[in-house]
C-alpha cells in the first residue's frame, strides 16, 4: 500500500489528493446521498412540499408489477447480450488463435466497435432494420417475416439486443484472444501429441483453462448491459413499444426527468447503486483469487 | 499452430472473415448511405454500393445547413464540443488521478487511507445511478451548458487513480532513495522520475479516457439545453427524431460516420496502447 521509503507529512499531500476528494465529494458522494435521502420523500404534485414517509416508495416499487417486470426484462436482456456476444466472441477468438497468418489484421478488423458510442450503435442498427427502408426487413419480407420494432415488442427486445452484443464484440474477442494466447503452448502440444484433436483441445482444456476470463467477462458484460445500454435503448426504442425495451436504467431516467416522480426514482437509484456495489465486489474477489498458469 | 491441417486453417480464415463482415455491416451500410443523395436513400432496397455523392453531402453536413433547422448547431460546432468533451475529461482525469494516486502512495499522512476509500467508493456510483441529483448539483452550480458541466463530474474516477497507484508500487524504492540523498523534493521527484516511468500507462489511459469521453451520452443530453452546447453524439439522437418527418438519411448517417471517425481513429492507430490500456483499467 505505503511504500517502505516515502516522504514526511506535510501540508503537500493534503493539497495533492484535495482536486479528486473535492470533485468526489461534491459529485459523487452528496449526490449519492442526496439520492438516498429523496428515496425516503414523496413530493407532492407541484414540487412544493415534501414528506418524509419512511420506505413507502421502495413499499409502491415492491408491490409495483410493471417494476417486476422491468427487473426481469433487464435480466433478461443482459443474459441475452452476454451470451450472444461472448459467444461470437468466443468462436472468434478460438480460430484467431490458430491462425499464425494475419492475427493481427484480424485483430485490428474487429476490436473498433469498441469507439463507437452506444448511441450511433443504436442508430446503425435502427436504420438498418428500418421497417420501410431497412436493408434486412426487405430480405426478412423475402421470406414472409414482417418486421416492425415499432410496433413489435419481441422484434424491438431483439432489435436492441443485436445492436448491445454487437458493439460488445470487440471488448469480449480481446480478453478471450489474450486468455487463450496466454496458455502455455506446451499444455497444448502435450494433448496434441496424446492425440486429441482441435474440437477436443478446445473443449477439454483451452476453454476450462479460459475460465477465469469467461467469469470476468460475465460480469463486465452485466455492468455493460445494465447501465451503458441506454444510449442504444433511447435511439433505438425509447423503451417503447407499451414498454417492452424498458430496462432498469431507462425507467429511472424515465421516471425521473419524464415523470418527475422525485421520490420513486430515487429509490430505484438506490436499488440499482446496491447492485453495482454487488457486481463491483464480485468482480474484485475475483481478481483477488486470479488463476495463474 | 500444433500440427498441420490445411482445411481446418481454410475454415478458420472463412470464419473469421465471416467475422469481420459481419462485425463491419452496418458501418458499411452507413458509408454507403453517406454517398447517396436524399432521395436515392428513400427508394425500396437501399443501394449496397456506395454513390458518387461523398463530397456533396460531407460539405452539406460539416458546413452547410444540413438538419440544422430540427438540431441547432452546425456539425463543425458539435465536432468542436465532442472534441473539447473529449479532451477535459482525458487531461483532468489522467492529472488529478496522477497527483493523487502520488500522495497515497508516497506520503504518510493522516487520513490518508480515509481518502483512498472514499475514492474508491467511486468505482461503484456510474453516473446513471445518480443521474438526477447530480444534475441538481450542476445545476445549482450554474454550470449547465458549459464545458465545465459536461467534463468535470465525469473526471472523478477511481480506476485511474488505480492503476497508477499499481503503477507507483511497482517502481523500485532505490529511485526514491537515491533521488533524496541527491536532494531532490517530493514535486522534484514526481516530475523527473515518477512522470517519465509511467509514460506508456499515462498514454494508453489516454486513449481509453479519449473513448469514454467522446461516446458520452445521457450526461451531455442532459445537460446541454443550448444546441450550441450539444455533442456530436447527442445529435444523432435529434436527427433520428427529425427523420421521421423528413428522412435525409444521406446526411443523418454522414453526421454517423463523422461521430465515430475520430475515437475509432483513436482506436485503430494506437492500438497497442489501446489494448493495453483496456486490460489494465478494468482490472
Amino acid at each position: 500500500m505505503l511504500k517502505r521509503v516515502h516522504f514526511p507529512a506535510s501540508a503537500l499531500p493534503y493539497l495533492l489528493v484535495a482536486p479528486q476528494i473535492l470533485i468526489t465529494v461534491i459529485f459523487f458522494i452528496w449526490p449519492a446521498s442526496q439520492a438516498v435521502y429523496q428515496s425516503f420523500l414523496i413530493e407532492d404534485a407541484f414540487g412544493l412540499s415534501s414528506e418524509f414517509v419512511w420506505f413507502e416508495n421502495y413499499q409502491v416499487l415492491w408491490d409495483d408489477d410493471q417494476y417486476f417486470d422491468t427487473f426481469w426484462r433487464t435480466i433478461v436482456f443482459s443474459a441475452c447480450v452476454a451470451v450472444l456476444s461472448m459467444g461470437a466472441a468466443l468462436i472468434l477468438a478460438a480460430f484467431a488463435d490458430r491462425v499464425v497468418r494475419g492475427a493481427t489484421a484480424y485483430r485490428t478488423l474487429l476490436i473498433w466497435p469498441y469507439a463507437v458510442a452506444p448511441v450511433l450503435a443504436g442508430a446503425l442498427w435502427v436504420f438498418m432494420f428500418n421497417p420501410t427502408l431497412g436493408i434486412f426487413p426487405y430480405m426478412l419480407d423475402m421470406v414472409g417475416i414482417d418486421w416492425n420494432h415499432y410496433l413489435n415488442g419481441t422484434q424491438a427486445m431483439m432489435l436492441v439486443i443485436i445492436a448491445a452484443a454487437w458493439k460488445q464484440i470487440a471488448y469480449n474477442f480481446l480478453f478471450y484472444l489474450a486468455a487463450m494466447q496466454s496458455i502455455p503452448r506446451s499444455v497444448i502440444e502435450a494433448a496434441a501429441i496424446d492425440g486429441a484433436g482441435p474440437m477436443r483441445r478446445f473443449k477439454d482444456f483451452i476453454f476450462p483453462l479460459i475460465s477465469p476470463t469467461t467469469f470476468f467477462l460475465l460480469v463486465i458484460n452485466a455492468v455493460y448491459a445494465f447501465f451503458d445500454t441506454f444510449g442504444i435503448i433511447h435511439a433505438v426504442t425509447q423503451g417503447g413499444p407499451a414498454n417492452s425495451t424498458t430496462i432498469l436504467v431507462y425507467k429511472v431516467f424515465n421516471d425521473g426527468f419524464i415523470g418527475l416522480d422525485l421520490g420513486g426514482s430515487a429509490a430505484q437509484s438506490v436499488i440499482l447503486m446496491f447492485l453495482v456495489i454487488t457486481m463491483t465486489v464480485v468482480q474484485f474477489r475475483y481478481v483477488e483469487r486470479k488463476v495463474e498458469y | 499452430m500444433v500440427e498441420n491441417r490445411p482445411i481446418l486453417g481454410v475454415i478458420s480464415h472463412l470464419v473469421l472473415i465471416l467475422g469481420v463482415v459481419i462485425v463491419a455491416l452496418p458501418i458499411w451500410i452507413t458509408f454507403v448511405a453517406s454517398t447517396h443523395d436524399a432521395v436515392r436513400m428513400t427508394q425500396v432496397p437501399i443501394p449496397l454500393l456506395p454513390g458518387s455523392h461523398f463530397i456533396e453531402n460531407f460539405k452539406e453536413t460539416l458546413f452547410g445547413t444540413g438538419l440544422s433547422s430540427s438540431a441547432g448547431a452546425p456539425v463543425w460546432r458539435m465536432l468542436l464540443n465532442s472534441m473539447t468533451m473529449a479532451l477535459m475529461i482525458a487531461f483532468g482525469k489522467i492529472s488529478i488521478s496522477l497527483i493523487s494516486a502520488f500522495a497515497i502512495v508516497y506520503f504518510k499522512f493522516p487520513f490518508r487511507m480515509g481518502f483512498f476509500w472514499m475514492i474508491f467508493i467511486t468505482l461503484m456510483l456510474p453516473v446513471e445511478v445518480r443521474i438526477l441529483p447530480t444534475f441538481e448539483v450542476v445545476a445549482n452550480l450554474g454550470m449547465l451548458n458549459s464545458y465545465w458541466g459536461l467534463s468535470i463530474p465525469l473526471i472523478a474516477s477511481a480506476t485511474a487513480t488505480f492503476m497508477f497507484r499499481q503503477v507507483f508500487l511497482t517502481i523500485p524504492d532505490e529511485m526514491l532513495e537515491s533521488a533524496r540523498i541527491d536532494g531532490a523534493g517530493p514535486m522534484r521527484f514526481f516530475w523527473d522520475i515518477l512522470i517519465p516511468l509511467s509514460r506508456t500507462n499515462i498514454a494508453a489511459l489516454f486513449v481509453i479516457l479519449f473513448i469514454y469521453g467522446w461516446n458520452q451520452y445521457l450526461w451531455p443530453l442532459l445537460i446541454t439545453t443550448d444546441s450550441d452546447m450539444t455533442t456530436i453524439v447527442v445529435s444523432i439522437k435529434q436527427m433520428l427524431e427529425a427523420a421521421e418527418q423528413s428522412p435525409k438519411w444521406n446526411i443523418i448517417m454522414m453526421t454517423a460516420l463523422l461521430a465515430m471517425i475520430p475515437p475509432v481513429f483513436v482506436v485503430v492507430a494506437m492500438q497497442r496502447l489501446f489494448v493495453q490500456g483496456l486490460t489494465e483499467t478494468d482490472k
